[in-house]
């Protein structure tokens, strides 16, 4: 009765994907994997455009985090013309960027995985979504919606275009804010700072609690970690050090344009995605559920555990509640969630500390820029994790050459263990309903994935081999599948 | 009754999805008089049955579709034919949908050409050929959805606007016409002053726009006239909603051309080159014209550059 399971497509995440489960004879789960079956080729068509145009083409990889693609892209762009932003500039880019992640957190949180948790795993299908989650608890529904909507306007006051802007521009900003813009923002961050304290007291006392069993035991995999600090250690989602953390919890800064001398991405035969690792470890790369190697998250779990704090004091207390209870660094993979709400708070706390800053409505918001030949790397926690942009430039400040690794390509190898381990300790001989595999989705579902961003580059290996190379392109090893 | 909804996506972003759920408090009304049957990013219908085992995609019936993004995989192509054959009334959602959008930026190489590239700077010790099990085959370029399956509306912009989504949603549900589009370019909305004539040559867009900051946008002189390419002359209205100011203006930036041609069957670059030239401004400064011009509206309009030049 061997058979293969085809869950297609994965939902309530961003972007395409399957999952392929493979049972043996027995009914048991032989292999387990997520099929990543989209792809678009960006750093291909990027090739040959102006370097200032990448800011505004590439938030097209993703409309659901474009603000992080944009702010990368322009960070790239500054270290491509050589240039460091005045202020206001840097400051009205991160403001955006905090607000941009509180509409993401919350979307994430209420709309795409709050059903699981709300109305259950087990769920007729039809009612699990947010159409449930708006019959099941109105008011919070409502609130949601309402804060969402007020956080896009925010985005919009600042830049026009709440998705895929443009006022980021090499050298800085475009567009400066008037104190009135800036009065009126400050009442909305306030009504957000609401809205994300009363969301992580709801999740500790009607989610949490409810599903520990389900948070300890689904998807447990042990790995390393990658995420941005300031020089003091705290986190931070706009510029830093990239921090990389072993599974043990010992770790390294460096800046962020050294990343080659530290990931190295290796090629899987059945997916379009490729698959980054710490090179720096030297280990290599297993996948094997039970001894990974080279095997980094990224998102929300990871930086929460990278950061020596938070230098915001709300989000600092529940990061201290949130260590006491799980360590440092805490390996449950639905502690994601729950990251995820502690930095919605302190984006909030942020974008509110930012709006108070006298430098905000400065008029000097940008340098001007020369074109010149020149590699420049720009580097944002996107909230699907560590977003790297790498241009490289001819003399007029054309596009020679693009690399680019997001946030959900650092979990490709950790979702797919997530998913093993789930739908092996899930499936058992043979028995298995849609409330199994929606439970095993639910693993995917944590990271928050977007495999549009993911997706954006025209690669792949197509065999049934998994070969490993080294940072020269030399293949090292070649594991029959 | 409720109205059945359903929803795909192809070669997208999710920003047109995202749009929806921009709609703010009237999506709480809309949500409450439809229902949704198949939308992967909102809701858990699967394509092969709720677990897996079926042999043919299906997607429920539906009284209103909305497809976002471009025709890039055989999926995709049978997925839009499946959405055609099960709604009653098909929307092409966002300008990807509609033309193309930036994935069909990859329209002006072969989808071979792409994929050798990408083999070359990846693994020279295999050469395995072209995708292979469990992953879908390419289409040879990105297609607009009404290239493969006659579609009933269209809702362009990267993104389309939380308004105009909301303003059809609503439409089709009070069984009235869609409001059409609007029949004038982004310059007809643009409240920058104009004066016919350039007052530079073309500048690089890293060149920031002349502005008195705070002061209305009626005084700011128009962007093109200051040598700031901007795809307003070719470019359809209605990005700025019942505000009207274009959303980019907005940030003193240019039109970028998301929302796609002035009509079907317009050519952008002849449109613009003929602006350009109008207010005394030389196209042939800008490199890559066809993919600057077309950069929103590349599916039919974009091809391979000949292998000679």
């Amino acid at each position: 009765m061997a058979k293969t399971l085809v869950i297609q497509p994965v939902t309530r995440i961003e972007g395409h994907a399957k999952v392929t489960i493979q049972l043996n004879d027995a009914g048991n789960v032989d292999t387990a994997r997520v099929n990543i079956i989209e792809l678009r080729g960006f750093e291909r068509f990027c090739m040959g455009r102006p370097v200032e145009d990448m800011p505004r083409i590439t938030p097209r990889i993703c409309g659901v985090c474009p603000w992080s693609h944009h702010l990368a892209s322009a960070k790239a762009c500054d270290a491509v013309f050589g240039v460091t932003p005045p202020p206001a500039g840097a400051k009205l880019r991160e403001l955006c960027n905090s607000i941009a992640y509180m509409e993401e957190h919350i979307l994430h949180f209420y709309v795409l995985a709050g059903a699981d948790f709300l109305l259950g795993p087990d769920a007729p299908y039809s009612v699990r979504n947010v159409i449930g989650v708006l019959q099941a608890a109105p008011e919070v529904a409502q609130r949601v919606v309402k804060v969402r909507h007020m956080c896009a306007k925010m985005l919009e006051t600042l830049a026009g275009k709440a998705i895929h802007p443009q006022a980021a521009v090499p050298g800085g900003f475009s567009k400066p804010l008037s104190k009135d813009e800036r009065d009126k923002l400050r009442k909305q961050a306030d009504e957000a700072l609401e809205l994300a304290k009363f969301s992580i007291a709801f999740a500790k006392e009607n989610v949490f609690p409810k599903y520990l069993d389900v948070v300890k035991s689904l998807a447990v995999i042990n790995t390393g970690f990658i995420g941005t600090v300031k020089a003091d250690g705290a986190l931070n989602l706009y510029d830093g050090n990239l921090r990389l953390m072993t599974p043990s919890g010992t770790y390294q800064d460096f800046p962020y344009d050294k990343y080659t001398d530290y990931i190295a991405e290796h090629i899987e035969s059945w997916s379009y995605l490729k698959f980054p690792y710490a090179k720096q470890w030297g280990e290599g790369f297993s996948m094997d559920t039970d001894g990974p190697k080279g095997v980094y998250r990224a998102n929300t779990l990871a930086r929460i555990n990278v950061c020596d704090y938070i230098d915001t004091p709300l989000a600092n207390a529940e990061l201290e509640e949130f260590r006491k209870n799980f360590g440092r660094p805490a390996q449950l993979t639905l502690l994601y969630h729950w990251a995820r709400l502690i930095e919605l708070l302190y984006n909030a706390e942020n974008a509110i500390r930012l709006l108070d800053d006298p430098d905000i409505t400065s008029l000097e918001t940008r340098v001007k820029v020369t074109p010149r030949a020149a590699r420049g790397v720009g580097c944002t926690e996107a909230p699907r994790g560590t977003l790297i942009h790498d241009y490289e430039t001819d003399a007029d400040g054309l596009v020679t050459n693009v690399n680019l690794i997001v946030g959900t390509t650092h979990n490709n190898a950790p979702i797919n263990m997530s998913v093993t381990q789930a739908a092996k300790s899930l499936i058992k001989d043979g028995q298995y309903d849609q409330g199994v595999l929606n439970t095993v989705e639910m693993s995917i579902r944590a990271y928050d994935p977007c495999f549009s961003c993911a997706t954006h580059r025209l690669d792949g290996k197509l065999s049934v081999k998994l070969d490993i190379f080294n940072a020269d392109g030399k293949l090292v090893d070649t594991l029959a599948n | 009754m409720a109205a059945r909804l359903a929803e795909e996506w192809f070669a997208i972003c999710g920003g047109c999805e995202v749009t929806i759920l921009d709609i703010g408090e009237p999506l709480l009304d809309v949500l409450k008089q439809v229902e949704i049957v198949h939308m992967p990013v909102l809701m858990d219908h699967k394509l092969f049955g709720q677990t897996g085992e079926d042999a043919e995609m299906a997607i429920p019936a539906a009284d209103v579709g909305l497809i976002s993004g471009g025709v890039r995989s055989d999926e995709h192509k049978k997925l839009a034919q499946e959405m055609r054959k099960k709604c009653k009334f098909l929307i092409a959602l966002g300008s990807c949908a509609c033309y193309g959008g930036i994935p069909a930026l990859a329209n002006t190489f072969s989808t071979e050409e792409l994929l050798e590239k990408v083999y070359r700077g990846c693994v020279t010790t295999e050469k395995n050929g072209l995708p292979c099990e469990q992953i879908p085959t390419l289409t040879d370029r990105v297609y607009a959805i009404q290239e493969v399956v006659p579609v009933d509306a269209f809702l362009p912009g990267c993104p389309t606007t939380p308004e105009m989504v909301a303003n059809a949603l609503i439409a089709l549900l009070e069984g009235k016409p869609l409001p059409p589009l609007a029949n004038k370019s982004v310059c007809d909305e643009c409240p920058t002053r104009r004066e016919k004539k350039a007052v530079s040559i073309l500048k690089r867009r890293f060149e920031g726009a002349e502005f008195v900051p705070g002061a209305p946008l009626t005084e700011m002189r128009c962007l093109m006239e200051q040598g700031i390419l901007c795809h307003g002359p070719a470019t359809r209205a209605g990005c700025g909603g019942s505000e009207g100011t274009p959303r980019c203006i907005r940030a003193y930036m240019p039109c970028e051309g998301c929302f796609g041609p002035l009509t079907e069957k317009a050519n952008p670059m002849v449109d613009m080159m003929g602006a350009l030239s109008s207010i005394g401004l030389d196209p042939k400064q800008i490199p890559d014209r066809a993919a600057t011009f077309n950069r929103f509206s590349g599916a039919g309009r974009l091809r391979p550059i000949p292998a000679k030049r």
